[in-house]
C-alpha cells in the first residue's frame, strides 16, 4: 500500500494522551454502576421476559432493588443469595418479584463467600454459550471463508422485522456483507428494551432480542444459500446500551455500533451514565467477537468535515483507549469516520483521500468503518449517485473495511430495494476496477495529502493535549466536541447512576476478559495460518 | 442502438410553448418526455416487463420504453422506464401558498432589525418530538450554515438558543418563555408515517392551551414542509428544501414588524 509520511512521534505522543484521559475517565467510572449496567447482568443471569403490562423482568427486579437502595451492591448480590438461601433459579426468582412475592433484601443471610462462588458459576455458564456462538460465527467463517477488501453495508429499515427480512435478502444476493437493521427513533431514549418481535416502528425496527434471533436466522439461511457469511449489525447506544450488547452476545450479532461519546453528544445521555455503560457493553462486544463501530462519522454530519476533522481523529483515539481499557482488541475495533466534506470544496477528493488514508495507516490493525457522504445530498439522486461514486473509490484504495454504502436517495426516504440494488452495483464496480489502485500509486512528498493528512494530526495532538490537561468531563462540557455542549449533571439517565458499595459484585468481568483474550488469539493464529496457506 | 429510444421520426405536435397546456420537455417543446423508475414484486421475465409497459400507460405515458429491468431477487424486479406523458397542466391558474417576503443579506436584515426594533430579536430552535436528526436546524442556526448561508448566530442582530434534538414539546416551551424568545423555529427532518404533523399538531395545541400562541412567531421546517401545510398545521409559516437562514430570517423580522405596527 501506498503510504502518507507521517509524523510518527506525534501518533505516539496522541496515542499516549488519549490513553491518560480514558485511565482517568475509567477510574472515575469504575466507582460506580447503572441500572442499565445491572439489568445486563440479570439478563446474562439469566432473567428474561415480561411482565403482564409488558415491563421487562430485569427492568422489575433492578428497580426493585433501587426502590430499596440496594443497587450498590449489584443485582447479581442479592439474587445469589435469595437463589441460594430459596433453592430457586433466577428467573423463578424474577417471576416471585413480579408477583410482589419476594424481597430480594430480606432472604437470610448467604456467607459472602458463598454467593460469590454462585455468581461465578453462573457467569461461567452464560460465557459458555457467548464462545459457543464465537465457534459457529467461526465455524462458518471458514467454511465459507471470508472476503478481503471492504464489506459492504446496507441498511433495512422498515420498521417491520418480517419486511426487514424480505429487504435483507435481497440485499445478501445482491452483494451486501453486512446488514444493519436501524433502530426505531428514539428507541435509545427508551430506558428498557422492548420485548418480542416486532411490526411498528418509526424510520427503523425495535431493536428486541427476538428481532435479533430472527434476522440472524434469515441471514444465516440466506448465506449458506449464498456460500457467505452475512453478517448482522444493531446499534449498542442510548439508555440500554450494556443490555444490547448482551443481546447481541446471545443472538451472534457481529457489528454492533458501540461510540463512547455519541449518547452524550448526540442524544443528551448524561455523560457519567454513558461512559459507565460504555465500559460494560464494550466488555460484552469485545467477548462476543463483535466488532464494535464508533460514531466519529457523526461529528461530522453537524460540524465541519474539513474545519473539524483533527475531532474525529482525537475522537478515534480516545475510543481506540476506552476499548483497550474494555478489552476489546483491536481487530474488533471498526473505528469511524467518514466523506462528508462540501462537494463545492476544492480538492475535496484529495482531502478526502488523505483522511481516509491516514486514519488506515494510523490504525492499521482496525477493521475501520467509513461513513458515505448524506449531509451535502440534496435530493438529486443523480449527483448523489456520482458523489457515492468518489466515496467508494476512496473506500477501496485507501483499504477501509466496513464500507457503509451511500443511497442516491438519502434525504429523501430510507432506502428502497432497488436504491440499495444500485448502490451495491455501484460500489462493486469500483471495487473491481479499482483493485490495485492503491497499491500502484506513490504520494507525492510533501504534495497536498501528505501536508493535509499532517495538519489534521497536528490538531488532534493539541485537542487531545488539552482533553488530558482538562479532563473528559470538561472538555465535553465546553462543547469542543461537534461543537455541542453538555452540562456534567444534565441530560438523560443521571437518576440510574449508583455508587457501588464494597460488597458490590459482577462476576461476568473476569470470564469476558478471559473470552475476548483467548478469542483475539484464535483469531491471530486463524489469520497466520491463513497467510501460510497463501505464501505456499 | 436498436432500443428506439432515440426517435428518427417527425415531431408531428405543436412545438411552441403554450401556458395553458404545460407539459414535460426533453429535447423538443411539448414532446412531453419522462424518466420513471420502480420496481415490481414479480419475477424479471417478459411478463413482468410488459406489465411495467402497461402500468406506464395507465399512468398517462404514451409509447413507454422500458429502457432497463433487472432482477432484485427473485421475486422483485427494478425498471427504468421513459415515455411521453399525455397530461398538462394549465400553469397560469396554478395557485401556491407561498412565503411572500422581501430576502434579505445577512447585513441587510441586521441594519432593518437595528432600524426598526432598535434590539436583538431573540429565536429559539429545536428538532422536536422523536426526531434525533439537527441537520435541518443546525442549517438555519449554526454560525457556519449551510451551502454558503451564514445560519443565525452569526447575525449580529439575533440572539438564537439551539435546543438540539428529540426536545420534548413542554420543554420547548418551557425554554422558549424563559428565553422570552419572539420566535420558534421547529425542524422535523425524519418523518415516517406522518409523525411530524401530529407532533406539530401537539404544539400548537399546548400553546394555545397554555395562552402563549400568539405571543412567538412559530416557524417550521424540514424537507416534508411545506408553508401551506405549516398554515394548515397552526403555524405562522413553513420552509421547505432549497429554503436557508436569510430566508427564515427575512420573513420573521418583516413579519414581527408588521405585527409591531398593527398594534
Amino acid at each position: 500500500m501506498a503510504e502518507l509520511k507521517l509524523d510518527w512521534e506525534k501518533v505516539t505522543k496522541a496515542r499516549e494522551a488519549a490513553r491518560l484521559i480514558a485511565e482517568d475517565t475509567v477510574n472515575y467510572t469504575q466507582q460506580y454502576t447503572t441500572t442499565t449496567v445491572e439489568r445486563s447482568i440479570c439478563r446474562l443471569l439469566g432473567i428474561d421476559g415480561v411482565d403482564p403490562m409488558g415491563v421487562p423482568l430485569p427492568n422489575i427486579v433492578v428497580e426493585h432493588l433501587s426502590d430499596k437502595n440496594m443497587l450498590g451492591y449489584g443485582a447479581a448480590y442479592w439474587l445469589g443469595q435469595a437463589a441460594i438461601g430459596l433453592s430457586k433459579d433466577v428467573q423463578e426468582l424474577a417471576e416471585m418479584v413480579s408477583n410482589g412475592e419476594l424481597d430480594l433484601t430480606q432472604t437470610d443471610p448467604v456467607d459472602p463467600f458463598e454467593i460469590q462462588l454462585w455468581a461465578e458459576r453462573k457467569a461461567e455458564e452464560t460465557v459458555a454459550q457467548i464462545h459457543h456462538n464465537r465457534l459457529i460465527r467461526e465455524g462458518r467463517l471458514r467454511e465459507h471463508g471470508d472476503k478481503s477488501g471492504p464489506l459492504l453495508y446496507v441498511i433495512v429499515a422498515t420498521g417491520n422485522i418480517y419486511q426487514d427480512i424480505i429487504q435483507a435478502k435481497a440485499a445478501a444476493k445482491q452483494g451486501a456483507d453486512v446488514i444493519a437493521v436501524i433502530r426505531t427513533t428514539g428507541q435509545s431514549l427508551l430506558d428498557y428494551v422492548p420485548y418480542g418481535a416486532t411490526t411498528e416502528g418509526f424510520g427503523g425496527t425495535m431493536a428486541t432480542q427476538e428481532n435479533f434471533r430472527l434476522m440472524r436466522e434469515a441471514l444465516d439461511e440466506i448465506g449458506d444459500e449464498l456460500g457467505r457469511y452475512i453478517r448482522l449489525c444493531n446499534y449498542c447506544s442510548g439508555l440500554c446500551m450494556p443490555e444490547i450488547a448482551v443481546m447481541g452476545a446471545l443472538e451472534r450479532l457481529d457489528v454492533m455500533l458501540n461510540d463512547a461519546l455519541y449518547g452524550i453528544l448526540f442524544r443528551d445521555i448524561n455523560m457519567q451514565r454513558t461512559l459507565i455503560d460504555q465500559s460494560f457493553s464494550r466488555l460484552v462486544n469485545g467477548a462476543a467477537g463483535v466488532i464494535i463501530n464508533t460514531g466519529e462519522d457523526n461529528y461530522l454530519t453537524t460540524a465541519d468535515a474539513y474545519e473539524e476533522a483533527h475531532t474525529v481523529l482525537a475522537s478515534q483515539f480516545i475510543n481506540e483507549q476506552f476499548a483497550l481499557l474494555a478489552g476489546v482488541p483491536e481487530e474488533q475495533m471498526g473505528l469511524g469516520h467518514a466523506f462528508e466534506m462540501n462537494p463545492e470544496l476544492h480538492n475535496a477528493f484529495l482531502y478526502e483521500y488523505a483522511q481516509a488514508q491516514m486514519a488506515r495507516q494510523i490504525f492499521p490493525k482496525a477493521p475501520l468503518k467509513y461513513m458515505p457522504p448524506t449531509k451535502f445530498k440534496t435530493g438529486d439522486i443523480f449527483k448523489g449517485h456520482v458523489q457515492d461514486t468518489l466515496f467508494n473509490i476512496v473506500t477501496v484504495i485507501s483499504h477501509q473495511r466496513i464500507h457503509l454504502l451511500g443511497m442516491l436517495t438519502e434525504a429523501i426516504h430510507t432506502p428502497f430495494m432497488a436504491d440499495r440494488a444500485l448502490s451495491i452495483a455501484n460500489a462493486r464496480y469500483i471495487a473491481n476496477s479499482f483493485a490495485d489502485f492503491g497499491d500502484d500509486i506513490d504520494f507525492r512528498p510533501g504534495g497536498i495529502m501528505e501536508q493535509r493528512a499532517n495538519e489534521v494530526l497536528d490538531l488532534a495532538l493539541d485537542l487531545l493535549v488539552n482533553i488530558r490537561r482538562d479532563g473528559l468531563f470538561r472538555t465535553l462540557e465546553e462543547g469542543r466536541f461537534a461543537g455541542i455542549k453538555r452540562p456534567f449533571d444534565g441530560g438523560k439517565g443521571l437518576y440510574g447512576v449508583v455508587s457501588k458499595e464494597e460488597q458490590y459484585i459482577n462476576p461476568f468481568i473476569e470470564p469476558l476478559w478471559e473470552e475476548s483474550r483467548e478469542g483475539s488469539e484464535r483469531y491471530h493464529q486463524a489469520k497466520k495460518m491463513m497467510e501460510g496457506a497463501r505464501d505456499e | 442502438m436498436s432500443s428506439g429510444l432515440y426517435s428518427t421520426k417527425k415531431a408531428d405536435f405543436d412545438t411552441n410553448l403554450d401556458l395553458t397546456q404545460l407539459k414535460p420537455y426533453g429535447d423538443t417543446m411539448n414532446d412531453g418526455k419522462v424518466q420513471i423508475s420502480f420496481t415490481l414484486p414479480v419475477a424479471d421475465n417478459e411478463v413482468a416487463v410488459e406489465s411495467a409497459r402497461l402500468l406506464a400507460l395507465k399512468m398517462g405515458l404514451e409509447e413507454p420504453t422500458v429502457a432497463y429491468h433487472g432482477s432484485l431477487d427473485k421475486n422483485f424486479t427494478f425498471f427504468v422506464v421513459y415515455g411521453s406523458l399525455s397530461h398538462t397542466i394549465d400553469y397560469t391558474q396554478v395557485h401556491v401558498e407561498a412565503v411572500d417576503v422581501d430576502v434579505m443579506s445577512m447585513e441587510e436584515t441586521d441594519f432593518f432589525i437595528q432600524q426598526n426594533f432598535g434590539r436583538k430579536i431573540k429565536v429559539i430552535g429545536a428538532s422536536t418530538g422523536t426526531d434525533a436528526h439537527t441537520v435541518g436546524i443546525d442549517a438555519i442556526l449554526n454560525m457556519k450554515g449551510y451551502a454558503g448561508h451564514y445560519g443565525l448566530e452569526r447575525y449580529k442582530m439575533i440572539e438564537s438558543i439551539n435546543l438540539g434534538s428529540q426536545v420534548l414539546n413542554e420543554d420547548f416551551i418551557r425554554k422558549a418563555v424563559e428565553f422570552d424568545a419572539d420566535v420558534l423555529l421547529v425542524s422535523q427532518t425524519v418523518t415516517q408515517k406522518n409523525v411530524h404533523i401530529q407532533n406539530l399538531t401537539e404544539l400548537v395545541e399546548l400553546l394555545e392551551a397554555e395562552g402563549l400562541r400568539k405571543r412567538f412567531l412559530l416557524i417550521i421546517g424540514g424537507p416534508r414542509i411545506t408553508h401551506e401545510l405549516a398554515k394548515e398545521l397552526g403555524a405562522d409559516a413553513g420552509f421547505g428544501p432549497g429554503k436557508y437562514a436569510d430566508d427564515v430570517a427575512s420573513f420573521f423580522c418583516q413579519e414581527l414588524l408588521a405585527r409591531k405596527q398593527q398594534n
